[in-house]
């Protein structure tokens, strides 16, 4: 059967077996299938699971379980908070203001985007060239007193990380709701909730696909003290936050993916890093340029072009020669236009439209990668020589 | 061989039909990729499983593949349906309608629209639970601009008159949403026939797994929407997030079932329902909330006067079922839509709803008989107001002492 290397775990990961073992039982016709809102023993079975869960999944992000907040994914974390936040603010004569990271996901800019169209004053935070949020561009965005700001705590394309702590403190003193989409930070690095939310973090999105957990299933960290109007209305399920039957099995699969992460995070993070390293070596003798190279970054995601070289056609080529990697963000790897995290970081758009992203998972090992940059190598060899006998 | 409890509580969630989880599966393990990842082969294999799903999802009610938008549920379908074209079509007039017995899922987001400035008129049903085509007319003024009503209640399983209000609603120029997450599979709903513009869907009320919707969003006459969940622009932009293939194959293949087996399922179940209802009605002072004949098969809502509903509730735990919505369980206030039919709070209470299913027996039924007669009797041997009652004492002209 064939099965294609998979270089982009940060697209959505593998499902860990232990994590469908899991699951399987609330996905069948016997005993795991109830309501948990039914008063009956298969309600109070799916309740239980549930619980349990939730427990799983604070003590993962450093949090306590009435701060977790089940979502169906990141999307709607993101946009629980921003617009939650949002509708519980009352406009006064004073415009609003919220300030953003310019290298967010879609799924936080597009939110900050709509309240932008509704009358909110939206201050899209600049970067340095390793993607950095601009501390002077910060501390102009905080001078205007914005209600919330969103900084993501590592980028899904180059990798980048910021001080989410140093970042929460400036905040606080600005009298900010601070929110952070760590959707591709857990499981890849230690974060502690606890921690970030007494430097001033209030709100954290999390995802279960990007940790080898199911699709379907996300989470809102949320600081008990911030008022958010719920997106979803009706039964009033995740105490009035997210109405809507729990989607049990998918929640279960949540709390045991992040249960596997404690044991596993220091190990598997440490065998990242050397793949990674390895592959940097690999495609630096090859003439790549590596986006963020130098900057903290996530332990598995190498962002990188080779001049020449287009990324969709080089992406094409690698897929057919058995490598599943990424041109761009997944949510938007459909839209011809060069990554705006690129842009947002100076890269000259000839540059960004080679742009190749390959994010390592624990499934992956050091002779794929030894192979993946000799098959590399073969292929931009061809292509040179293809453009050297065109021009 | 009898399974305790058994369960008679299917329009709270559904098993997953092992048909249906077998599906599923393998777009858990190997064809785990992201649908919306272009750029290999784990993406197309997710996208061609999740258009696979979708058609089959329209083939059960006639729609066109791309009328038919994911979400994470019939909740969110409702809220997607009623915030989306309400912001959008607000320039037009701001009144909106539905029904004071729909699911809290309307309910809630209705009352949410009133807080931005909507007025809504919630009609009330006749006491056999429906309203009339002639009712919802008159509740039509010149700047409503959207209504709700489903095809089936939860709670007491009537059928509504979409089709008529659907004339209206087209006639009138108003967009008509309905929640059909307790219809699919239990009747036939075909979307060519009915004037609806934004139908809402589950998946766990049809054997399918929980965490996953659908709503129809009619493109002729095309309806538009303002989209709630932002972000990477997925279905059309009108609900972004990365799309979950397992779940969506789940819903997709339970849809097939439905529509290959519903009209032998609902024959079945019809007569175990009735076989039901046969064995309780011979109980003394029994009442069948809603309407017998404008109902789906698989529902059986009864109160049984003079017996007190918690006490009935435990007694009777070798069964699973329900007093009130499940999605209003937590919270102990008599069911409002049994209030709005006109029954009293304590007739309210002393109420079970019981809701058959594909896996339903008819040994289940008739323990399920027995079960109700025996418990019944003794806990109206323990009533004083039984008591009375069999005395010939108008409970109502009793002036009760206060303690």
């Amino acid at each position: 059967m064939f099965a294609p290397v998979y270089f982009d775990n940060n697209a959505t990961t593998p499902l860990d077996k232990r994590v469908l073992e899991a699951m399987l039982p609330y996905l069948s016709d016997q005993a795991g299938f109830g309501n948990p809102s039914s008063r009956h023993d298969y309600g109070r079975r799916a309740r239980q699971a549930i619980d349990e869960a939730r427990q799983q999944v604070a003590a993962a992000a450093g949090a306590d379980p009435t701060e977790v907040v089940f979502t169906s994914g990141g999307t709607e974390a993101n946009n629980l908070f921003i617009k939650g936040v949002a509708a519980g603010i009352k406009p006064g004569a004073l415009p609003l203001h919220l300030a953003i990271s310019a290298i967010e996901h879609p799924c936080v800019r597009e939110p900050a985007r709509e309240l932008a169209r509704q009358g909110w004053q939206l201050h899209e935070i600049a970067v340095d060239n390793f993607g950095r949020v601009d501390e002077d561009d910060y501390a102009q965005a905080l001078a205007r007193k914005p209600r919330l700001i969103s900084v993501m705590l590592a980028n899904n394309e180059t990798g980048t990380l910021q001080d989410i702590s140093k970042l929460a403190q400036q905040a606080l003193a600005a009298g900010s709701w601070f929110h952070t989409d760590a959707v591709q930070a857990l499981g890849k690095l230690e974060m502690n909730f606890r921690e970030l939310n007494a430097a001033g973090l209030h709100a954290m999105s999390i995802s279960a696909h990007k940790i080898s957990g199911p699709k379907g299933a996300g989470a809102l960290l949320l600081d008990k003290r911030v008022d958010i109007r719920p997106l979803i209305a009706g039964g009033g399920h995740e105490r009035g936050l997210r109405s809507g039957t729990e989607n049990v099995a998918a929640i279960v699969g949540f709390g045991r993916a992040c249960e596997l992460l404690r044991t596993r995070l220091a190990q598997g993070t440490a065998e990242l890093l050397a793949l990674r390293e390895q592959l940097e070596h690999g495609l630096l003798q090859l003439g790549a340029i590596i986006f963020a190279l130098g900057a903290e970054r996530l332990p598995n995601t190498v962002y990188f072009a080779l001049p020449d070289i287009d990324g969709e056609t080089l992406v094409g080529k690698l897929d057919r020669a058995g490598y599943a990697v990424a041109s761009g963000a997944a949510c938007s790897s459909a839209n011809p236009e060069p990554s705006h995290v690129l842009r947002a970081m100076g890269v000259a758009a000839e540059l960004a439209r080679g742009a190749v992203r390959i994010s390592l998972g624990s499934a992956n090992s050091a002779a794929q990668v030894a192979d993946f940059l000799s098959v590399l190598g073969d292929t931009v060899f061809k292509l040179r020589r293809m453009t050297a006998l065109a021009g | 061989m009898l399974k305790f409890p058994i369960y008679l509580d299917y329009s709270a969630t559904t098993p997953v039909d092992p048909r249906v989880a077998e599906k599923m599966i393998p777009y858990l393990t190997e064809k785990f990729g992201n649908p919306s990842s272009r750029s290999h082969a784990y993406g197309w294999e997710a996208e061609a499983a999740v258009e696979a799903a979708r058609e089959q999802v329209a083939a059960l009610v006639n729609a066109d593949p791309k009328e038919i938008i994911w979400t994470s549920g019939a909740t969110e379908s409702n809220n997607l349906a009623i915030k989306g074209a309400a912001n959008f079509y607000s320039g037009k007039g701001k009144h909106l309608i539905t029904v004071s017995t729909e699911h809290k899922a309307v309910i809630d987001t209705m009352r949410e629209l009133e807080r931005q400035g909507f007025q809504v008129s919630y009609l009330e049903p006749q006491e056999n639970g429906l309203i009339t085509p002639e009712q919802f007319k008159a509740a039509l003024r010149p700047d409503t601009i959207l209504a709700s009503v489903m095809s089936v209640n939860n709670e007491i399983g009537v059928i509504q008159p979409i089709a008529e209000i659907g004339e209206i609603c087209r006639e009138k120029g108003v967009i008509f949403h309905v929640d059909s997450a307790q219809a699919s599979g239990k009747m036939p709903l075909d979307l060519t026939s009915i004037k609806v513009d934004l139908m809402s869907f589950s998946a766990h009320k049809t054997y399918g797994p929980k965490g996953i919707g659908a709503l129809y969003v009619r493109r002729k006459p095309r309806i538009r929407l303002e989209a709630q969940m932002h972000g990477g622009g997925h279905e059309r932009g009108l609900r972004s997030g990365t799309l979950a293939t397992h779940q969506i194959v789940g819903m997709g293949e339970a849809f097939r079932l439905a529509r290959e087996e519903m009209t032998g399922e609902c024959a079945r179940i019809r007569k175990l329902r009735d076989r039901l209802l046969k064995g309780l009605t011979d109980i003394p002072e029994t009442y069948v909330n809603g309407d017998i004949e404008q109902r789906v098969p698989h529902n059986l809502n009864v109160s049984f006067n003079f017996v007190e509903g918690e006490s009935l509730i435990m007694a009777i735990k070798d069964i699973a079922v329900s007093s009130g919505s499940a999605c209003t369980s937590a919270s102990l206030e008599p069911s409002y839509v049994l209030r709005a039919l006109g029954r009293s709070d304590e007739l309210a209470h002393s109420s079970i709803r019981f809701t058959l299913g594909r896996f339903t027996t008819e040994e289940e039924i008739d323990y399920t008989i027995k079960l109700l007669h025996a418990k019944i009797a003794k806990l109206r041997e323990l009533s004083p107001l039984w008591e009375m009652f069999q005395d010939g004492v108008d409970l109502n002209s009793v002036q009760w002492a206060a303690h």
